[in-house]
C-alpha cells in the first residue's frame, strides 16, 4: 500500500474520532436532540472497508452510522447540521443521527432498525447486477443484528444469486447490554458463513490494514461475480450503546483495557511511526486541521436555521401526489 | 379495439408491456418464474424475459421487500410479489420502516419506484391466514400509495401507472377477481393513480365500494332498479391517493351513503371514507352513513361461515334500503 493511502486512512480515522468526541460533548450539553450512538473505538472498521470502495459503490449502515458516512466521504457540515435538526443538514432535519444518508456517495442510510440494512444491501447488489455495473455493496451490521432473520434471508439470497455484497460485521461484543457470548450458540459470527457456503473470516477490527486487506479480497470477489463474503471485524465500542447508557453490563476495567491497549488509531499511528511513514509533528498537524474542520461544522450547524414547521409536510412522496 | 380478457391476463399484459418498455423493471417473488406464479399471473414471463429479470426468490419475504427497497433506491424498478397479502406481516418492517419512510427520512433525496403486488380477499376457503383484506394497514402509513382495482380494465391501466410511479405502491389484487373477464383495449393506455370511477350512475343513493365489493354493489344496484331505487356505485380505485372529489360529488347528488368493503368493519378504510364525508360533505347528508363490511372476526374456513363473513349483495341491498328509509 502507498504511503499516501495509509495517511489518508489515518486522517479519516482521526476525523471520525474528533467528530464523535465533539458529538458526545455536544449531546451532553443538550445541543443535539434525540439519540446518539457513538462510533468511538470502531473507527478502523469503517475506514478500512470504505477505503477499498469507489464513490459509486454502496454501503448500508446502522444506528451507529456516523463513522460509515465519514469514511465514505461525508461532509461534516451537513452531518453536524443534521444531528442538530437543522434545515441545512443532510436530510433537511428530517432524519437525524439514525437516518443520516448521502445517496450521491452511495451511502444508503443509517438505520434505526437493527438488521434492516442487510435486505437493503442485497437490493443494491441486485440492482448493480441488473444494470450491468460492477458496483459493490458493503453492508455494515453488528453482532446483535446477526441474530435477526434478516441476516439469514439476506446471506442466503446473496449467496444463491452471487450478489456483489460484502457483509461487514462489526462485532463490538454487546447488543446493548447482552454480550455476544450469551446471544449466540457459535463462538464467532463468521462461523455462520458455512450455512450459506460463502467465505467467512474473523479479523482484528481494530487493525485498519487487516480490515482493508480483507475487504479488498471480498470486493474483488464481489466485482468478479463470485458472490458475497462475511467478514467479522472484532472491535469494541468505547461508549455505551447510546449516550446516557449506564453500562452496568461490563466492567470499567474492560473498557480501559480496550482503550489503552487496542485503540485502533494509536495502533495505526505506532505502525506508521515505526515505519517512518509519518512523524509525530505531522500527526499533530493532522489533528489540529481536523479539529478546526469539526469546529467549523459545529459553527455551521449552530448558525444554520431550523426548518420551517410546515416543511414537515414535504418529501413524503415524489410529486407529493398523495 | 376492445376484447374481453380476464383480470389475471390484464395484469400479465401490464407486467409484460412494462418490462418490454423499461429494462430496469425487474420482477421477483416466490414461484413467479417457471411456475408462473401461485395464481398463474406471471405465466410466460420467465420464458420471455429470462432468469435475470424474473427471479424466483426463496421463501424469504423480508428479503423480497428488502431487495425491492435497495433496488429501487439504486436505479431499478422492482415489482415484488408477496403471493398472499397475509404474508405482508412477515415483511412488515421493510414496508413500514424502510420503503415508506426512506424518502422522507432522507429529506426527499431518495426515490423508491417499487410495486408490491399482493393477492388479497376471501371466497375460496383459504381460511384465516390466506384471505385477509389488510388495505387499511397500508393506508395508515404515510409514504405508501395503495391501489385496489376491481376490473380488468382498471387493473391493467393502474398497474402500468404504478410501475411508472416513483413511489412505493401497494398493489392489491383480489384473488376471486383473477378469473373475471371484462373489456380491455388492445391499444396501450394508462390510468392515473388518485382518480376514482363511477361504475354506475344513479340519483338516489351512493354506494362507495372497493375491490370485490364493487361487483356486489353493482349486483345490489341492479336488484334495486326493479324497486325504482337508482343507485350510484363509486369505486375509488386507489385508496392513497384518494379521489375525494368523486365521492363528495356523488354524495352531493344523492345525499345518501352506503360504504362497503370486504375487510372487517372496525377501523376499516370505510371509516376513513365516512369521516371524510362527515368532515367535508355533512350538509349534503339526508341520513346517517351506513357501512356494509366484513365481520370483525378472522376469515373462517367452512364455505357457509366464509359466505356469512363476506358482505353479500343482499347485505348491501339492506343497507341501501335503510339509508333510503325516512
Amino acid at each position: 500500500m502507498e504511503k499516501e493511502e495509509m495517511v489518508n486512512m489515518l486522517k479519516k480515522m482521526i476525523k471520525i474520532r474528533k467528530f464523535e468526541e465533539r458529538v458526545v460533548d455536544l449531546f451532553a450539553k443538550g445541543k443535539i436532540p434525540g439519540f446518539v450512538h457513538s462510533y468511538l473505538g470502531e473507527e478502523a472498521v469503517a475506514v478500512g472497508a470504505c477505503s477499498v470502495l469507489r464513490d459509486n459503490d454502496f454501503i448500508t449502515s446502522t444506528h451507529r452510522g456516523h463513522g460509515h458516512l465519514i469514511a465514505k466521504g461525508g461532509n461534516l457540515n451537513y452531518m453536524m447540521a443534521e444531528l442538530y435538526g437543522k434545515k441545512t443538514g443532510y436530510c433537511k432535519g428530517k432524519g437525524g443521527s439514525m437516518h443520516i444518508a448521502d445517496l450521491d456517495l452511495g451511502m444508503l442510510g443509517a438505520n434505526g432498525i437493527v438488521g434492516a440494512g442487510m435486505p437493503i444491501a442485497i437490493g443494491s447488489g441486485l440492482s448493480a447486477k441488473v444494470r450491468g455495473t460492477d458496483q459493490a455493496t458493503v453492508c455494515f451490521f453488528g453482532d446483535g443484528a446477526s441474530n435477526r432473520g434478516t441476516f439469514h434471508e439476506s446471506l442466503n439470497v446473496a449467496s444463491i444469486w452471487k450478489l456483489p455484497v460484502v457483509f461487514m460485521n462489526e462485532n463490538n461484543l454487546y447488543a446493548i447490554s447482552l454480550s455476544q457470548k450469551k446471544s449466540m450458540a457459535v463462538p464467532n459470527v463468521s462461523d455462520r458463513a458455512s450455512g450459506y457456503a460463502i467465505p467467512g473470516l474473523t479479523i482484528d477490527g481494530n487493525d485498519v490494514i487487516a480490515v482493508f486487506e480483507a475487504t479488498t479480497e471480498a470486493v474483488k470477489r464481489a466485482r468478479n461475480g463470485e458472490g458475497p463474503t462475511l467478514i467479522e471485524a472484532q472491535t469494541y465500542r468505547w461508549r455505551g450503546h447510546f449516550e446516557g447508557d449506564p453500562t452496568i453490563y461490563r466492567s470499567p476495567e474492560e473498557v480501559e483495557e480496550w482503550k489503552k491497549n487496542k485503540d485502533p488509531i494509536k495502533l495505526f499511528e505506532d505502525k506508521l511511526l515505526l515505519r517512518n511513514l509519518i512523524t509525530k509533528e505531522e500527526i499533530e498537524s493532522i489533528e489540529k486541521k481536523i479539529e478546526d474542520e469539526v469546529e467549523k461544522a459545529v459553527k455551521f450547524a449552530e448558525e444554520s436555521p431550523y426548518p420551517n414547521p410546515e416543511e414537515t409536510l414535504e418529501d413524503v412522496y415524489v410529486g407529493e401526489g398523495a | 379495439m376492445m376484447r374481453k380478457i380476464s383480470y389475471l391476463t390484464a395484469i400479465n399484459e401490464a407486467l409484460s408491456e412494462e418490462m418490454t418498455r423499461d429494462k430496469n423493471v425487474v420482477l421477483f417473488g416466490e414461484d413467479v418464474g417457471i411456475f408462473g406464479g401461485c395464481f398463474g399471473v406471471t405465466q410466460g414471463l420467465f420464458k420471455k424475459f429470462g432468469p435475470e429479470r424474473i427471479k424466483d426468490t426463496p421463501i424469504s419475504e423480508t428479503a423480497i421487500i428488502g431487495l425491492a427497497v435497495g433496488g429501487a433506491a439504486t436505479g431499478i424498478r422492482p415489482v415484488a410479489e408477496l403471493m398472499f397479502m397475509d404474508f405482508a406481516g412477515v415483511a412488515m418492517d421493510e414496508i413500514l420502516n424502510q420503503a415508506a419512510k426512506m424518502r422522507y427520512m432522507f429529506g426527499g433525496k431518495a426515490k423508491l419506484p417499487l410495486v408490491i403486488r399482493m393477492a388479497y380477499g376471501a371466497g375460496i376457503s383459504a381460511a384465516a391466514q390466506h384471505s385477509q383484506s389488510l388495505e387499511a394497514w397500508f393506508t395508515h402509513i404515510p409514504g405508501l400509495k395503495v391501489v385496489m382495482p376491481s376490473t380488468p380494465y382498471d387493473v391493467k391501466g393502474l398497474l402500468k401507472s404504478s410501475i411508472r410511479d416513483d413511489n412505493p405502491v401497494i398493489f392489491l389484487e383480489h384473488k376471486v377477481l383473477y378469473g373475471v373477464s371484462g373489456d380491455v383495449p388492445e391499444d396501450e393506455y394508462l390510468l392515473p393513480l388518485g382518480k376514482g370511477d363511477v361504475k354506475k350512475e344513479g340519483k338516489d343513493v351512493t354506494v362507495i365500494a372497493t375491490g370485490m365489493m364493487v361487483h356486489k354493489a353493482l349486483e345490489a344496484a341492479s336488484k334495486l332498479e326493479k324497486d325504482g331505487i337508482s343507485v350510484e356505485v363509486v369505486d375509488p380505485r386507489t385508496l392513497v391517493p384518494l379521489d375525494e372529489e368523486i365521492i363528495l360529488n356523488s354524495v352531493k347528488k344523492t345525499g345518501r351513503v352506503v360504504i362497503t368493503h370486504e375487510a372487517p368493519k372496525r377501523s376499516g378504510f370505510g371509516a376513513e371514507i365516512a369521516a371524510t364525508i362527515a368532515e367535508k360533505g355533512f350538509p349534503y347528508l339526508k341520513k346517517g352513513i351506513v357501512r356494509v363490511c366484513g365481520k370483525d372476526t378472522p376469515v373462517p374456513f367452512s364455505p357457509p361461515l366464509e359466505q356469512y363473513y363476506i358482505p353479500q349483495a343482499q347485505d348491501i341491498v339492506q343497507g341501501i334500503k335503510f339509508v333510503m328509509s325516512k
